[in-house]
């Protein structure tokens, strides 16, 4: 059992949190709003990208939330929110077996293939 | 150590980050959650201090900088929330903790505001000291914690500067104004060297921090970066420091400095601060005061979600979603 | 500015701008303490905006003022009888109900007024209105699905709502109540039924109904404030009043 006593953000002496929280059947008890994953397009011609995640009671909330939270600074120009309990995974466990085998197909890569260089620019 | 424990030490080794799904040990996750939720909370009672004076900003420029700056760190509790909640925790969770007392947040905002210029000093001299915990932070080996992290450094860096502009102004001001901001320096200086913790030597476990590269820097390597930097930000300033041991030290090329007064850290993290209470007191109240709010929220949204005619039904492609003013089926 | 020789008279620039500090500055009052940091968020947004809007107005006073008029003499160094905002937006925040419809009903309002300025002859005005336009039209989307929220969500979030309502519904025969500087397009009169139909089709939706019209005793309008507006003041005004001398 390794203990750990950290001193700033972390470190401060007496917290005794950190423990996993109590299993609980209802995961909105409490009022507790869902968590919602969000995706902001920074600018026209790029796609949107995961930025983080916010609570928000309802879909248009998620939008305006996201919008409050995350576009501050002019950071973008659309969003997308989905719940976070809909978004699926791919398990880390199944590494190897999933993106192990592209490794070895080198031939899908351009640089694979010596051209003369009379060709110039291909 | 087991199999697992050797292989994740190893990835950490070759500066892999962790990410959510991944397999950790329990004490790493239990150290993060525990120092990511205490960071959260530092941000969001750090609200309360600066916050006491949006009301009384003596120009609306400084409103609007002070009223930003206090949003910000709202934004940045939620950020580090977000981070903590991928470790299997919760929200909601976490503010049980802060309010129960079991968890902590930085001493550093169980100090008062007395005067406009405590506003500047917090910016830069709080927010100066949480910036060079920040930027090593933005490297550390947990994912979601590390982007936070770059996110909120972002930001933070408008915190800092306000802050000294806020005093260079005041420095340049009325006899009065000089005073205010040499006494906010005075007051905050000693707490501000204390938020970086106690002396490594006394700093036990830390190091299986920096053996997880959670941190990469030691305490007294953070404070002596501080140190080195705002001994010489103070002279921009006119002012001084409130040491009359700080001194450039030539071999070591840094500032030597005085000793902190170790019985006020432990007295203020034991809850004996000026404000202890009332901060705690003053973010239960807010919380409690909103459960209706939320509750009402989530009504609201069951309601909707059973008008099977409102909402949309099944996974859409994004693509087809116009507007969600009002959720419409697509 | 070709367009801009039509000016504005300053004290119906001013109620404008005290319209837009005095509600920033109440809906402030909630940094550090809203519902959920979401909301806190969301709320100081909407602050932040009024605040800008605020000093927009007030630098166009100032420098058709002259002299030392800045937007800060303006609004640090006046005193309650001297501001032109309506009673309804220095009442005390209250809880979320009352904040959420006290900006839903002020928006509403906003948004009809601010319509008719971005097209005036006053090209300064017309600016600042057109750009305010966009922020109001956010709050009157983020304020009207609160009404709604708490109006159709819990027992206790529509006794609460139904009871802001009573304390502020006095209060919004102000907005249409000429003062003798609203005159010709800036006269408020018309904006009456538009803005009822607007509060009308919310409260349909919130499932709230407009009470009895019970006009109130104050005229904020023509400087007749409550006490809240003058404890207001002395906090929001008290460094600049203590250091005369000094520059912030």
């Amino acid at each position: 059992m390794i203990t750990i006593r950290k001193y700033y953000y972390g470190d401060i002496p007496g917290d005794s949190s950190g423990e996993p929280s109590a299993p609980s059947g209802n995961p909105l008890s409490r009022n507790d709003w869902p968590l919602w994953e969000i995706f902001i397009r920074s600018k026209q011609g790029l796609d949107h990208k995961h930025v983080g995640s916010l609570h928000a009671a309802d879909a248009a909330m998620a939008i305006e939330n996201a919008r409050d939270v995350y576009t501050r600074r002019m950071e973008g120009v659309s969003i997308w929110a989905v719940q976070s309990v809909h978004i699926v995974a791919s398990d880390p466990a199944d590494t190897q077996s999933l993106y192990e085998p592209a490794t070895d197909k080198i031939y899908r890569h351009p640089t694979f293939y010596e051209l003369p260089d009379e060709l110039g620019h291909m | 150590m087991d199999n697992a424990e050797q292989l994740f030490q190893v990835r950490i080794n070759d500066e892999v980050r962790i990410e959510p799904k991944d397999w950790m040990p329990d004490a790493y996750r239990k150290t993060l959650v525990r120092q990511i939720s205490q960071h959260a909370h530092s941000e969001i009672v750090g609200m309360l201090p600066e916050g006491a004076w949006i009301t009384r900003a003596p120009s609306l420029k400084r409103k609007a900088i002070l009223l930003a700056k206090v949003q910000d760190e709202a934004g940045h509790g939620l950020y580090l929330y977000s981070a903590a909640e991928t470790l299997g925790t919760t929200r909601l969770q976490m503010i049980d903790d802060l309010h129960s007392g079991k968890a902590k947040y930085s001493s550093i905002f169980n100090y008062p505001t007395e005067s406009w210029a405590d506003i500047g000093a917090i910016g830069w001299l709080v927010d100066g000291a949480a910036i060079l915990n920040q930027v090593m932070l933005c490297r550390t080996s947990y994912g979601p914690y590390a982007r936070a992290m770059v996110r909120i450094c972002k930001e933070e860096s408008f915190h800092q500067r306000q802050g000294f502009e806020l005093l260079l102004h005041l420095s340049a001001g009325t006899a009065e104004q000089k005073s205010m901001c040499q006494d906010a320096i005075n007051r905050w200086w000693w707490p501000s060297l204390m938020m970086f913790g106690p002396k490594d030597s006394e700093s036990t476990n830390s190091d299986q921090s920096m053996k997880w590269k959670i941190k990469r820097k030691t305490n007294d390597e953070l404070r002596q970066e501080f140190v080195n930097m705002c001994a010489e930000q103070v002279k921009v300033l006119g002012m001084t420091l409130p040491d009359p041991d700080l001194a450039w030290n030539e071999s070591a090329q840094s500032y030597d400095f005085g000793e902190i007064n170790w019985d006020e850290f432990w007295k203020v993290v034991k809850g004996d601060g000026p404000c202890n209470k009332e901060r705690l007191e003053t973010r239960k109240q807010a919380w409690e005061d909103g459960e209706w709010v939320r509750e009402a929220a989530n009504a609201y949204a069951g309601k909707l979600a059973s008008r099977k005619d409102l909402i949309p039904e099944g996974p859409c492609h994004p693509g087809r979603i116009s507007s969600i003013q009002t959720p419409v089926r697509l | 500015m070709e367009h801009n020789h039509h000016h504005t008279n300053t004290e119906y620039l001013l109620h404008l701008a005290d319209n837009a500090l005095v509600l920033g500055h109440r809906n402030s009052e909630w940094c550090g303490h809203g519902p959920i940091l979401e909301q806190d968020i969301a709320i100081t947004n909407i602050s932040l905006d009024l605040i800008g809007q605020a000093r927009n107005f007030y630098q166009y006073a100032a420098e058709l003022t002259g002299g030392s008029c800045t937007e800060d003499s303006l609004a640090y160094l006046r005193d309650a009888g001297e501001f032109r905002n309506a009673v309804m937006a220095e009442l005390p925040k209250g809880d979320w109900a009352f904040t959420t419809l006290r900006q839903f009903l002020s928006s509403a309002f906003q948004h009809l007024l601010y319509t008719n300025l971005a097209v005036g002859q006053d090209a300064r005005l017309a600016g600042i209105a057109l750009k305010s336009l966009k922020e109001v039209t956010y709050h009157l989307r983020w304020s009207s699905e609160w009404v709604i929220r708490l109006g159709d969500g819990t027992e206790e979030s529509n006794t609460r709502i139904n009871f802001a309502l009573l304390q502020l519904w006095p209060y919004h025969t102000e907005f249409f109540t000429a003062a003798a500087y609203e005159t010709g397009t800036s006269n408020p009169v018309s904006l009456y039924g538009p803005w009822l139909h607007k509060v009308n089709s919310v409260f349909l939706e919130a499932g709230l109904a407009v009470p009895s019209t019970v006009v109130n005793r104050f005229s904020g309008k023509t400087g007749q404030h409550t006490d809240d507006l003058v404890n207001l003041l002395a906090e929001m005004q008290v460094l600049p009043r203590t250091y005369p001398d000094a520059l912030w």
